[in-house]
């Protein structure tokens, strides 16, 4: 499990690398969060297309870094969703609070 | 339906509730139903299933200790896989509360979807807990195979 970030003027982007479930969301977390209270960009994407397996930890990964966004008046928009994991993240209503993209736009 | 549906193989892991081991046991036990041939799509339910089951048993059952999981599973003469995830920990209070869409007990980054993704990707969840005493969740899936 990995995330790599990436700065841009007004944006974070990071790509999600591996299975993604309740102990490596905990691995990752931190660094995204760290990123984010050092930029305070106005939006974090987080890029799914790497992720080969996901559990709900991924939505409770979005819902918590929307929090986090929302704080420093920033948003949040996921890309790369598998449609099992599309299926999770509809199943919480995830796109009432971030938006869904097909394709990463920074 | 004439008698009992026989199974075909059953299965035992016992592992320890640390979040390590979410990935060895989901893992596990799609590789123990790969036995009755299913989709790639089918496996995926079943390994999300037991991610979330096994979750539940560290973060609800076991959230100060580390104590044990015991999950079991079996494939049938129907094409049916059953597994059952268990554990000695803490118990549910209210059953109803637990199984409802985005409740969660903690405070930190659980979507509260545990059972809701299980009862949609599997065919069959029942669960059986008592408060104090530890929770068994047996959830089965038809598969329909290549």
């Amino acid at each position: 499990m990995s995330a790599t970030i990436r700065y841009f003027e007004n944006s974070i982007l990071v790509n999600i690398d591996g299975e993604l479930d309740h102990h490596s969301a905990s691995l990752i977390r931190a660094g995204i969060d760290e990123a984010v209270i050092r930029c305070r960009p106005q939006k974090l994407t987080l890029d799914f297309s790497g992720v080969g397996f996901m559990d709900s930890s991924g939505v409770g990964l979005v819902m918590g870094r929307y929090k986090l966004m929302k704080a420093v008046s920033g948003e949040v928009e996921i890309t790369g969703l598998s449609p099992l994991a599309l299926k999770m993240m509809r199943l919480a209503g995830i796109e009432r609070i971030v938006s869904i993209k097909e394709n990463v736009s920074v | 339906m004439n008698g009992k549906i026989k199974p075909l193989n059953t299965m035992k892991l016992v592992i320890e509730s640390r979040s390590v081991n979410e990935s060895f046991a989901r893992n596990t036990v799609a590789a123990f139903a790969g036995q009755l041939d299913p989709t790639v799509g089918e496996i995926s339910d079943i390994k999300t299933a037991v991610s979330e089951a096994v979750t539940n048993c560290i973060v609800h059952a076991y959230p100060d200790k580390v104590g044990l999981i015991y999950i079991t599973a079996k494939t049938d003469e129907s094409g049916t896989f059953t597994v059952c995830v268990k554990d000695c920990g803490t118990g549910i209070k209210d059953i109803k509360l637990a199984m409802t869409p985005l409740y969660t007990t903690q405070q930190g980054e659980r979507a509260g979807l545990g059972f809701a993704v299980m009862e949609s990707f599997m065919d069959r969840v029942k669960v059986h807990s008592v408060y104090g005493n530890g929770t068994k969740i047996t959830m089965s899936k038809y598969i329909s195979g290549k």
